[in-house]
């Protein structure tokens, strides 16, 4: 294999790996600002138990997704040294403003969220954890930010010629609110938020079914449900958005995401289906002209593939499918989200198994919209790393070489996978041992806010 | 905006200034890291990594975002650099992420096996990672055989030579000597004793290998101090290094450990600024063809850009610094351990 197949296999593996983690870190943050609030607000104690315990898993994932996202900052100048060069005017400083707005803000104050119960009041415990939920979305700001540059770019002109040639930077709040920030910023937020939402439903749904921690069950299964509803509703209308502004700004991956081939024809919708790239159709259970209808009327036309150079489309089959699956689920989501909270407003729920059984399930629902979202953007954003402007297959490092690669994604498999299945290990014992019961925190010896063994201390056991 | 300011040497600054908080920071991280197996008990490791439970993820991101300044000021080195230190960086990449989850997993199961291998993990991580680091600056310090198109033309084992064995066992004995003062200042009891007397060979071991750093840097690397015979008044910094590195024992014995711990911040801080001096105003000198060297000016991003990240730096590091500040005093004092974490 050569080494832009497996620099993008690299870049590609690593990102899914890290991009499980940030969407929990940003929605479940939020969701802790919500139960700290609502304790500091009621003064009821059940609250705290449960931001407690929420805060437990909110440090596993936390420690995961810094020990990936490290990965990532230095991948680009690892593998991806000509295209750093190119954009680094760019991309540098979104990434330098990560770091100090985002990352710094995090990581301090997620100090306090997990070890400050004791060091510090409530209210200032509070403004910590509302700390951290900022600078974890903040930082999807800034990344975002800088990918959308690479989709839409805008603000920069061109400097030298050839191999020397680089983007400079003209007008930094143009780079920043390119055409497509702001949709797919509000869309991978939200996306996050649905993610965190459903973590804590699940988790809810899963004690409730049995019969276990009801209080604090029945009042996450509440909260959860509400904003994921909210999310939902907001999600389908932003990803409308999004799709909107892909066919104004990126034709060739517009028409690879609806399998478009002819320009003339209106633009159909498929519910699910597939591409036929021999002849340029799409074979499925098709809306005839309904995707015209959607982007403003029945007379909306967009460029299909065939006008598109063989050189400069993307991959379409699997741009189609990643897009087709993320609408699907995400409307099916939207449903059952819909329908649990309907049997909650009318008491149903808590006895309806099938139901939270499903609510149990779709914790991973999300999470597949987000990858094969990101697929989607990234794989139909292809030939181009730099949309127009740069060729992934021009971007990477002159002097690395296909089995340092090779060598290196093996590490990175191998190591992913260890620390994935003992993710999900931890995750499950922390889920099955569950939130403190009724008498915490009086028992400093039994107080371990990350841990989860309890074992009376040296200390203790010698007195 | 900045009228006739030099930002290209501002930015050689901001990014020293940056990696060296990282090397202060961190670097007492790493020594506690390098500790652990010098400890008795499972309790004591587990005050060790209670001691920089809080502060550890923080003092890594002055690393990311030294990084990213790196990126964004010099995009040039950052490519070059990274990509020509491919297997080094990956062996980095790979220590950082078994540190970030070794400290997270080792409490979680109550096996002995469990704890000692992220025990373990943890602390080779923390030898290796001061080690490349070590390596890098050395060799950065040396030259590197650069091409005409920027990139680098040597091979991995280009990299290991006297000079970078040299640095890199210097940089693990400075860490050692930082973080076992950090470990005084944090413990009590028994542990506290032990960590003492660590502290003693720690401070040993780094007097060593500093007078043999000097011996091979006047050897392999006399250039490093050019600067310093065309400038004497410069000498006071290497004097400044001397006399922080002879005040650390001072004020251990004396029982002075907060004082000796600032010495010690103090020397790490004067060694990195006398490679910083030593390099300038290149930021990848290039052996054997000087005239390839990346410089402040051949590998700076644009004008625009360092205005725009200088407008970042003056509203952000003020927070950066007053929330730093005020999370170390939260958690200052002994580990308690009535509250145990990790
Ligand atoms: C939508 C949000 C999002 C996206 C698309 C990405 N990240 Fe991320 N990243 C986060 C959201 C996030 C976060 C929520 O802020 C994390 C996850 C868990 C955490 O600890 O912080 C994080 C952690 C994290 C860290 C560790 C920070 C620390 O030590 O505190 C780094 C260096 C990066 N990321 C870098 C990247 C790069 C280079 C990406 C692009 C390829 C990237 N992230 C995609
Ligand atoms: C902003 C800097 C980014 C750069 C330079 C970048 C670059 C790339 C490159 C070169 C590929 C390989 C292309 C391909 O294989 O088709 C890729 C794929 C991918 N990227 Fe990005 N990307 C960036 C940001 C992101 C972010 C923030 C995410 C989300 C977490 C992301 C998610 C993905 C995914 C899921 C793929 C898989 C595509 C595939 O399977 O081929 N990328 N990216
Ligand atoms: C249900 C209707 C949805 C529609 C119409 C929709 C539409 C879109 C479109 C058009 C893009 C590509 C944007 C671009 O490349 O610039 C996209 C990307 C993405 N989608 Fe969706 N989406 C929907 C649901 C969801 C859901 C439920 C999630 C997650 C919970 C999700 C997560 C993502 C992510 C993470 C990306 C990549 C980031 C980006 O490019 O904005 N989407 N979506």
């Amino acid at each position: 294999m050569n080494v832009e197949i497996l620099a993008r296999l690299q870049f590609a593996f690593t990102t899914f790996f890290h991009y499980i983690f940030p969407p929990i870190s940003i929605g479940l943050g939020l969701m802790l600002v919500v139960m700290e609030g609502a304790w500091l607000r009621t003064g009821n104690e059940m609250y705290k138990r449960m931001a407690h315990f929420w805060v437990k898993v909110f440090a596993l994932v936390f420690g995961i997704g810094v020990a990936s996202g490290i990965v990532l900052e230095f991948e680009f100048g690892t593998n991806w040294a000509t295209y750093s060069r190119y954009v680094g005017d760019i991309f540098g400083s979104a990434l330098a403003a990560e770091g100090v707005f985002a990352f710094f803000l995090e990581s301090g104050f997620l100090a306090i969220l997990v070890f400050g119960w004791h060091k510090v009041t409530p209210k200032w415990h509070f403004f910590s954890t509302c700390m951290v939920a900022l600078g974890s979305t903040f930082s999807a700001v800034w990344i975002v930010v800088a990918n959308s540059w690479m989709q839409t770019p805008a603000g920069f002109k061109i400097v030298g010629e050839g191999t020397t040639a680089r983007a400079e930077i003209t007008d930094f709040w143009a780079m920043v609110f390119n055409p497509s920030t702001v949709d797919r910023l509000s869309h991978t937020v939200v996306g996050a938020w649905i993610t965190g939402a459903m973590l804590v439903v699940s988790v809810s749904a899963y004690y409730v079914l049995k019969n276990r921690h009801l209080d604090i069950a029945k009042a996450g299964l509440k909260m959860g449900l509400v904003f994921a509803l909210v999310s939902c509703g907001l999600q389908i209308w932003l990803g409308h958005q999004s799709a909107i502004g892909v066919a104004k700004n990126q034709p060739s991956k517009f028409a690879a995401m609806e399998g478009h081939y002819d320009s003339d024809k209106p633009i159909d919708l498929t519910v699910l289906g597939a591409v036929d790239e021999q002849n340029g159709r799409v074979s499925g259970l098709t809306l005839p002209g309904l995707g015209s209808t959607l982007m403003g009327g029945p007379d909306v036309r967009a460029t299909g593939l065939t006008d598109i150079p063989a050189r400069d489309r993307p991959p379409v089959q699997l741009t189609f499918q990643m897009y087709h699956l993320m609408v699907f689920l995400g409307v099916a989501l939207t449903l059952l989200v819909v329908v649990a909270n309907v049997l909650l407003a009318t008491g149903k729920l808590w006895t309806n198994r099938a139901v939270l059984g499903m609510l149990v399930g779709a914790v991973v629902v999300p999470h597949v919209c987000n990858q094969a979202g990101w697929i989607g953007a990234e794989v139909g954003r292809q030939p181009w790393i730099v949309f127009n402007l740069l060729r992934t297959s021009d971007a990477l490092s002159k002097v690395v070489t296909a089995e340092h690669v090779l060598a290196s994604l093996v590490m990175f498999i191998v190591l992913y996978a260890l620390l994935g299945a003992l993710f999900v290990y931890l995750l499950n014992k922390r889920i099955q041992e569950g939130p403190e019961d009724a008498t915490w925190p009086e028992n400093p010896t039994l107080d371990d806010p990350t841990g989860s063994v309890k074992e009376p201390l040296l200390s203790e056991a010698k007195r | 905006m900045f009228g006739s300011l030099d930002l290209a040497t501002i930015w050689f600054l901001i990014v020293g200034v940056l990696l060296t908080g990282y090397a202060i920071l961190d670097g007492f991280d790493l020594g506690v890291g390098m500790l652990l197996p010098f400890t008795k008990t499972d309790q004591d490791r587990r005050l060790m990594l209670n001691s920089i439970g809080p502060v550890w993820d923080g003092n890594e991101v002055w690393l990311l975002v030294g990084g990213g300044a790196l990126f964004a000021a010099f995009p040039d080195v950052y490519a070059t650099v990274f990509s020509g230190f491919y297997i080094p960086f990956m062996l980095l990449l790979a220590c950082l992420i078994f540190r970030a989850v070794a400290i997270e997993f080792r409490s979680k199961e109550p096996g002995a096996w469990w704890r000692n291998f992220w025990d373990w993990s943890f602390s080779i991580a923390s030898y290796l990672i001061a080690l490349l680091m070590g390596v890098a600056l050395s060799n950065i310090a040396m030259g590197l055989p650069l091409r005409p198109d920027k990139e680098y033309g040597g091979g991995f084992w280009n990299l290991f030579h006297p000079h970078s064995l040299v640095l890199g066992l210097t940089t693990i004995a400075l860490f050692m000597m930082h973080g076992s003062i950090y470990a005084v200042m944090k413990t009590d009891g028994e542990l506290n004793t032990a960590m003492r007397r660590l502290s003693k060979s720690a401070m040993i071991f780094f007097g060593v290998t500093y007078g043999l750093l000097t011996i091979v840097t006047m050897v392999f690397a006399p250039h490093m101090a050019d600067k310093i015979r065309e400038l004497p008044w410069l000498f006071v910094l290497p004097l400044i290094g001397f006399l922080a590195i002879a005040n650390v024992p001072r004020e251990m014995t004396r029982n002075r450990e907060g004082a000796a711990f600032v010495s010690s911040s103090v020397a790490i801080g004067t060694l990195l600024g006398l490679f910083g001096l030593g390099i300038y105003p290149n930021l990848v000198p290039s052996m054997p063809n000087p005239e390839l060297s990346l410089t402040i000016r051949n590998a700076v991003a644009s004008q625009k850009t360092l205005e725009t990240m200088t407008v970042i730096a003056v509203i952000g590091v003020p927070f950066v610094l007053a929330y730093t500040i005020a999370i170390y005093r939260v958690f200052r004092g002994k580990v308690d351990p009535a509250h145990m974490h990790y």
